[in-house]
């Protein structure tokens, strides 16, 4: 006889039992999500949060469009092609904003118009001073454009008043422009920076350059590594694993002072290549301070990072695949050519991306090992952070590390999934 | 992988070449790490192999503890080029210090959202373990930089709460990727039983999870730890001068008055390191045995 269930099934407490195991679940996802709050939220305020303070900074202009407010709403009504010059009310607003405008305002909003042109620094200052002394005597200027004009030349030169047009807005794309090489022109085109201030097109490139070499070499070196760790038995190959995870639990300065005790002119290198007679005393090498001394330096200093998934990929491939293959008539490099290398791919992929990104980002080892033609992005963006205080141009730089280095974990991820990421 | 009785010479050849590449990849890898400790022993103020050093037989003179001396703050020479000072353990105990803090943070907020990672109801999974690792994946020199211009707006650069907050930031990637790993194939049901004979959950927790996770909870720690102790590019941008760490010190160290002093403390942290290896390797063991995993 069949029964049917006509009313809801319900739990001693008399709830639908579908709705109380829909309660349960959600309780059970509040937990969860409760135990990983705290450090989500740590790492979203220490972490997340300044690098999203530094994208926005990266096209922040707002601190001078404070300081000339008012010079700029009446710079906005300049007609360019009735008048060759300003208006007297832009004068008149200019003159006003330096001279009762914040001392230390204006200072700062100095550095960010020497920017768009040279000469602004000064020119500022010559006014101010100049302003100084007439707000002092305590007359009013019949008109505020002459007595500028009297103060310094500059501001009847309307590439400088063509200049101002750069910084009237609050967001701004100078800095990006300027991490490639490029400039605006008096009309906002963008041109290419003057010879002498061309430098990061070609660190760029020399850090693409740099990384896709220590990638390739960590490849050459690492495979056959990778694969004879796989192969042996586990008693030896715990063993020759220690070879590759200490230096990865080495500290970085160590194994860079390491790397320029061995490579440096009277270095263990050179020592061991004098006695063997391949050189001689006095044609010692310089191996370090130089491109190739970052090349070797962060071969070896990546090379785990390839073996590593190399080595994981590699011991779970079937031994049979090969012997199968050889049985079938295969020569050895074909049976590996054909049968191995492509099973290999994704531990490839995934070592060769981990360097490759790793590489581009780094900064330590060049900055000691690398002398003058050495130097990777990383050490631009460390020269206006602490140097210049370039602080735009300084994020615009880290920006695009950190988009090119975005696209290519999403490339990771793709391929291997961020969370399959182990560790020793 | 030995080479079978059929093989032909040029296989021989090929299989000898193919082991002579391995074990200078491996010599490559380690013998930066090897040279610098007799160096660590000279007695000449430069990096450098002296020749008293490779003389044969030995020469006593060329060797001597003198930087190690000079590392601990012990001061005898007059006529160093340097200045002697106590700079090295100001850095030593600056290290520990940031480095034990942070451990402890990163470790305890770390192993909570592991947990929390690995149930099973866990909301936006993917999403919230990528924001957990990023600081792992962003170049430190991008990190410093953002770090950098935004503690500065809320008063905590040049301060060791500042950097320790930073480190505690950078180190919990590796505390959550460890410990996850660890709960890979743990059984809930030794939850449910204990839960069933009456424990509360913080009880069920520690007499009951903790031991099962915990060679996973300290090796994410030892990452941590030396995560924190290595790290020099949020020291250099966030810490004040005087404000000293062991690698900001072999920074500039390397920058200023190269001496075997460098290399001393490398010594020392190349030996630390071997003891941090044997740690993690072991703990990894017993790890896969409480987990019934048998090694590959």
């Amino acid at each position: 006889m069949e029964v049917i269930i006509t009313e809801q099934i319900l739990t001693t407490d008399g709830i639908p039992l579908k709705e109380s195991l829909k309660k349960a679940e959600r309780n059970n996802k509040i937990r969860a999500f409760f135990l990983v709050f705290p450090l989500l939220i740590f790492i979203i305020i220490t972490f997340v949060v300044p690098i999203g303070d530094m994208m926005l900074r990266s096209v922040d202009d707002s601190q001078i469009n404070t300081v000339y407010e008012k010079t700029f709403e009446e710079y906005k009504k300049w007609d360019k092609s009735k008048d060759e010059l300003p208006p007297e009310s832009v004068y008149k607003a200019l003159f006003l904003e330096i001279a009762y405008g914040d001392k230390l305002q204006l200072g700062r909003a100095l550095t960010r118009m020497n920017y768009s042109k040279s000469g602004w620094k000064s020119l500022i200052k010559k006014t101010q001073r100049g302003i100084k002394k007439i707000v002092k005597s305590g007359e009013e200027p019949l008109s505020y454009k002459q007595t500028l004009i009297d103060i310094n030349e500059n501001w009847a030169d309307p590439t400088f008043w063509y200049a101002m047009g750069q910084m009237i807005n609050k967001q701004t794309s100078i800095y990006y422009w300027n991490a490639i090489d490029r400039t605006f022109d008096q009309d906002q085109n963008v041109v290419m920076q003057n010879e002498d201030r061309r430098v990061y097109v070609s660190t760029w490139i020399k850090t693409f350059k740099v990384s896709i070499y220590v990638t390739f070499f960590c490849l050459l070196l690492g495979f056959p590594v990778a694969h004879l760790l796989a192969s042996l038995p586990l008693r030896y190959s715990n063993i020759l694993m220690i070879f590759v995870l200490l230096p990865f639990w080495t500290s970085l300065l160590v194994r860079t002072t390491a790397w320029i005790v061995m490579l440096q002119q009277n270095g263990v290198i050179n020592d061991v290549l004098v006695w063997l007679g391949i050189l001689s005393d006095d044609g010692r090498i310089q191996m370090v301070y130089n491109q190739t001394g970052t090349i070797i330096a962060m071969t070896q200093i990546l090379l785990p990072f390839m073996i590593l998934p190399l080595y994981s990929v590699m011991k779970v491939i079937p031994k049979s695949h090969m012997r199968a293959a050889q049985n079938l008539g295969a020569k050895p490099t074909i049976a590996f050519i054909r049968v191995y290398l492509p099973q290999t791919i994704p531990g490839m992929s995934a070592g060769g991306l981990l360097v490759f990104v790793l590489a581009i980002g780094y900064f330590i080892t060049p900055e000691l090992v690398g002398g003058k033609d050495g130097q990777l992005i990383g050490h631009w963006i460390a020269y206006h952070l602490k140097t210049t205080l370039n602080w735009g141009l300084c994020s615009a730089l880290g920006a695009i590390l950190l988009g090119i280095m975005l696209i290519l974990y999403w490339l990771y991820n793709k391929i291997v999934g961020i969370d399959n990421i182990k560790l020793g | 992988m030995a080479l079978p009785s059929y093989s032909t010479p040029s296989q021989r050849i090929f299989y000898y070449l193919y082991l002579f590449f391995c074990g200078t990849v491996l010599f490559f890898l380690v013998a930066p790490l090897v040279a610098i400790i007799p160096i660590s022993f000279s007695q000449s103020p430069f990096m450098i192999f002296t020749d008293g050093m490779v003389a044969w037989p030995p020469d006593p003179e060329a060797w001597s503890f003198r930087w190690y001396r000079y590392m601990v703050g012990i001061c005898e020479d007059e006529n160093l080029t340097t200045p002697c000072s106590n700079k090295w353990m100001v850095g030593t105990v600056n290290s520990f210090f940031i480095g034990f803090i942070s451990t402890f943070i990163a470790t305890a907020l770390g192993t909570l959202a592991a947990l929390g990672l690995s149930r099973p109801h866990m909301p936006y999974k993917g999403l919230i373990m990528s924001i957990l690792i990023s600081p792992m994946i962003v170049p430190l020199i991008i990190t410093a930089a953002g770090m950098f211009f935004f503690y500065a707006k809320v008063n905590l650069v040049y301060t060791f709460t500042g950097v320790i907050l930073a480190h505690v930031a950078l180190s919990t990637p590796f505390v959550v990727i460890t410990v996850t790993a660890t709960l890979v194939g743990f059984d809930n049901n030794m939850v449910r039983a204990s839960q069933s004979l009456g424990a509360r959950p913080l009880r069920t927790f520690f007499k009951v999870v903790m031991p099962l996770i915990l060679p996973g909870v300290i090796s994410g720690a030892l990452f941590a730890f030396i995560t924190s102790f290595d790290e020099v590019v949020i020291v250099m941008f966030m810490a004040s001068l005087d404000q000293l760490t062991i690698p900001k010190q072999m920074w500039a160290g390397i920058r200023q008055e190269i001496s075997p002093v460098i290399l001393c403390m490398a010594t020392c942290l190349v030996i630390l390191s071997i003891f941090l290896l044997t740690t993690v390797e072991l703990l990894r063991r017993r790890s896969e045995k409480l987990r019934g995993i048998t090694p590959r």
